[in-house]
């Protein structure tokens, strides 16, 4: 079997440069190619070869429908292939510059990278864009495959000055082993033989410098660090905690902490189906128990009492960007780091990455593809390494709350404070105290809904009902807060998202004086809602859906905001041309179409007694 | 003994647990081939010293081999765990079988759509199934935690990148996730590993006298009374085994002198046919995968 373990490879490089057809020619060569796959590939290659009149290894792993009609790979492709020595997982990563982000999608797993440059056309912008994200994602092993060697006039020349051109630009990054090689992924030269065609090149071939490179970082010499993924509880007389080495070694009777509590206990077991073990290192599945009962749960780090890692809520990291709707600051996404999720927010951009010549450019936000420097805040802290000491605790992903998807990757550089600072005074009059004196609950009152819905009108009649009854009151609106905290904030995207993070702390100081606090803002998007929704605690939060069709809006218009936007005078007017997206669940839903304001403001006022809030 | 093979147990082992932590309501899909009887195996590794915390799930086609069928059943009876069967019963009432039916329409209704029910009548929001990347060439390109929409359909232009071990499992009502533990695994490893851990696996796969009839170049096993024989087709005794279990009109075994793991993994050194050239009705071209996982299959 192979001795050497597993060599997981990342294969990158421009459009055309024939990456995938080097990948077929490594399986085709190790025998992974068998016949009926085989016959498959002749008949595709006569229907989507572009080779004329041989074999196009391409199609062995551009395998979906689309690009093979468009001769181009598009996502990973994962292939697998092995020989005496060592066995290979080789993520093929497309070359397509829109695709990028794909391409650190297979770089975060790889300990080696193959870039493929043509020999006819040289290192070419991409080339060096695949150098730097290969850096950035911690490759430390690179294999600079010159391709295409068989076209080329005076083959010695031009792989020379290639690859002297590549090692000078990436002399920077400070790759531990850099290996350039003439190949041809069309004919084989030097892919597992050495080739006639060059001799003048006396180095190794593809496989057997793949077979031979020690890519293991020393991953066991860094700290033990144990991300908990599950507590396994099947009766009364066991407690373990499963999960995942991420790095180091782990022994019975190691003195760890919960990284977060800092909750001391030593290792009493490890435990596996297979029998106890004295000691388990990276990568190993187990089952932790400890000679202590301590508060330990899904999410928490188990580490060495003496190599504890950071512990912030506030952190800068490189961040890159991987959906179609640019990132806003100040809006709340989910992160997961290790296996906990919180609540995240990007505080500032400080700067962009040019991927090309790793510049630094000013951005106040981050398309899909773009690298940031940024800084986030989480809701509570969480425990970390920077990435480059650790890939496992040093990584992030942010997750959209409406969308679900994954929009960007995150590299964490440094924790900005240390938590244990920024504990809250403990004050002599709290939250709690401030509302009782009022006898009231601290409350927002969320009013959302179109320019004209009748948010503001319920709002203050509300309040009216409020001060006779005895309640102490405040009402948050367009008027008395753009004029004076947001008067700096425009009517873009970025800038509404802001404007409703300036209100929702504002609402939650006032609530924590003990407030019923009324916020009166058509705060169109439904993350910026929940986002002030998740700053309360629970029960505070009421959201209203003050609901008007757009038509009777328009129809109403007590400002003439609506004449002005159709007539084009008013940009990023919500419901004409920037949209609204409605509650899926609001707390109160009003329809305020043919209805007396004061029998609105009755249902609030049963909402709040119903709820004990008043 | 085997490095790369514990790595891949143990990544399998963390997909495992990851499904069991992350959803509400998770189920294994359970073929009973050698590929579910690994995950099984694996199940019980990731949860020891509890009970694996989810159930099967069998897509019963009804023609399946009597063999396997056996084997589902004495397997959930050793391990007490709880073993969902489902069927088509709408498409078989409307004479969907696999002789008179094209493969595609076949396996459309008594797999991909009987797959579908029977996740939507049970409400599992994830399915932790046994694909493999090295099968076909759209699973190559398929995530571990793989995102389906209320139609259970697969989007490959619209999947989400899987960066490090961090997976997104993050799901609305409705949509779900199928998760693949053996992922990384080939066919090559999964042999290895039943040695290795000494694994029972249906007696199908390892070469024995059957009798079969030749079609379109494949050997049929006559697995029961119901097999529709064409005009001229007499069954022979040959010694065969399978590398693959379909429904059993769809399946093509190989001869084979192959009557345990040793001898299945020498013949795979020196075959020169993939996995799943026995497959009759995914034949039909080198996209169909893709096509099917479209529509929702496993």
């Amino acid at each position: 079997m192979s001795d050497r373990g597993m060599l997981r490879i990342l294969t990158c490089g421009a459009v055309d440069d024939g990456k995938s057809t080097l990948v077929g020619r490594l399986l085709f060569e190790t025998g992974h190619i068998l016949d009926d796959e085989m016959a498959a590939l002749e008949r595709d290659s006569r229907i989507y070869g572009t080779v004329a009149g041989e074999i196009d290894f391409a199609l062995a792993v551009d395998g979906l429908v689309i690009e093979r009609e468009q001769s181009i790979t598009i996502d990973v492709a994962h292939r697998y292939f092995s020989t005496s020595r060592r066995s290979f997982i080789v993520a093929d990563a497309p070359g397509h510059e829109q695709y990028t982000r794909n391409m650190a999608t297979g770089a975060s797993k790889a300990d080696l990278a193959i870039i493929v440059i043509d020999a006819r056309k040289g290192v070419v912008e991409q080339t060096e864009r695949h150098a730097n994200i290969c850096h950035l994602m911690g490759i430390r092993h690179v294999v600079l495959a010159i391709s295409k060697i068989d076209l080329v006039e005076d083959a010695q020349s031009a792989f020379r000055k290639i690859a002297e051109t590549f090692v000078l630009s990436a002399e920077p990054l400070g790759f531990a082993s850099l290996q350039p090689i003439p190949v041809s992924g069309v004919t084989g030269d030097n892919v597992t033989t050495r080739s006639g065609r060059t001799p003048w090149y006396t180095g190794p071939t593809l496989l057997e410098h793949l077979e031979q490179i020690d890519a293991a970082t020393d991953t066991k010499a860094l700290p033990f660090r144990f991300p908990v993924q599950r507590v396994v509880r099947p009766n009364q007389d066991f407690r373990g905690y499963a999960g995942t080495i991420a790095s180091g070694i782990v022994h019975v009777g190691d003195a760890i902490v919960s990284a977060l509590s800092g909750r001391p206990s030593r290792i009493s077991r490890i435990v596996t189906a297979d029998g106890d073990l004295q000691m388990a290192s990276i990568g190993d599945a187990v089952t932790l128990g400890l000679s202590d009962e301590i508060d330990v749960a899904r999410g928490d780090l188990l580490v060495p009492a003496t190599e504890r890692p950071e512990i912030s809520d506030q952190f800068a990291a490189q961040l890159i960007w991987m959906d179609e709707t640019h990132l806003l600051p100040g809006r709340s996404y989910v992160l997961r780091i290790g296996n906990r999720w919180v609540p995240a927010s990007i505080t500032a951009i400080k700067h962009r990455i040019d991927i090309h010549t790793r510049q630094h450019l000013a951005a106040r936000n981050l398309e899909l593809n773009e690298i940031g420097v940024c800084n986030l805040a989480t809701a509570l802290p969480i425990a970390f390494d920077a990435y480059a000491e650790n890939r496992e605790t040093g990584s992030f992903i942010l997750v959209d709350r409406i969308s679900n998807h994954t929009v960007a990757a995150g590299l964490i550089s440094f924790g900005l404070r240390r938590a244990t600072n920024i504990h809250v005074e403990e004050l002599f009059v709290d939250k709690a105290a401030r509302s009782s004196a009022k006898h009231q609950r601290a409350t927002v009152i969320w009013f959302t809904g179109l320019s004209g819905s009748g948010k503001s009108t319920i709002a203050k009649r509300l309040e009216k009902r409020l001060h006779d009854s005895g309640n102490h009151t405040y009402v948050l609106d367009g008027d008395n807060v753009r004029h004076g905290l947001n008067h700096d904030l425009g009517f873009t995207d970025t800038d509404r998202v802001e404007n409703i993070r300036r209100i929702g702390e504002v609402s939650k100081l006032f609530a924590d004086a003990g407030l019923i606090v009324m916020c009166s803002f058509i705060s169109p998007f439904r993350a910026e809602r929940r986002m002030v929704r998740e700053l309360l605690e629970d029960g505070e939060f009421i959201e209203v859906f003050v609901d008007a069709s757009l038509a009777e809006c328009q129809r109403r218009d007590p400002k003439g905001l609506y004449a002005k936007a159709l007539a084009g005078k008013v940009k990023n007017f919500t419901g004409i041309d920037s949209p609204y997206e409605p509650p899926e669940q609001a707390d109160i839903h009003l329809v305020t179409e043919n209805v007396e304001p004061d029998a609105l403001v009755d249902q609030i006022m049963a909402h709040l007694r119903e709820k004990g809030r008043i | 003994m085997t490095p790369h093979l514990n790595s891949l147990e143990a990544e399998a082992i963390h997909i495992m647990r990851e499904v069991a932590a992350e959803f509400r309501n998770p189920v294994m899909l359970y073929s009973v081939g050698k590929d579910s009887a690994v995950m099984l195996h694996l199940a019980k590794k990731a949860f020891f010293p509890g009970h694996i915390p989810f159930p099967l799930l069998h897509i019963d086609t009804s023609w399946k081999f009597r063999d396997v069928v056996a084997f589902r059943d004495a397997t959930a009876a050793q391990t007490g765990i709880r073993m969902i069967v489902h069927t088509n019963r709408e498409g078989a009432a409307r004479g969907i079988d696999p002789f008179t039916s094209a493969p595609t329409l076949y396996l459309r209704v008594m797999k991909t759509e009987a797959l579908k029910q029977a996740l939507e009548a049970n409400g599992f929001d994830a399915a932790i199934a046994g694909g493999r990347r090295d099968e076909d060439m759209s699973r190559a390109k398929e995530r571990i935690f793989s995102f389906r929409n209320v139609q259970h359909a697969w989007d490959p232009r619209n999947q989400r990148p899987e960066l490090w071990h961090l997976y997104n499992t993050r799901i609305h009502a409705g949509e779900s996730i199928r998760a693949f533990p053996l992922s990384n695994w080939t066919e090559a490893d999964i042999w290895t590993y039943i040695q290795r851990e000494n694994i029972p696996v249906v007696p199908l796969y390892f070469a024995a006298e059957r009798p079969v009839v030749e079609r379109h170049g494949t050997l049929i096993v006559v697995d029961d009374e119901r097999m529709q024989l064409q005009p001229g087709e007499q069954p022979q005794i040959r010694r065969v085994r399978f590398r693959t279990l379909g429904c059993y009109p769809l399946t093509g075994a190989i001869e084979s002198a192959a009557g345990d793991v040793a001898a299945i993994l020498d013949e795979m050194q020196v075959a020169r046919l993939s996995e799943r050239h026995g497959r009759l009705a995914e034949q039909d071209g080198s996209s169909s995968m893709e096509k099917k996982k479209r529509e929702g299959y496993f």
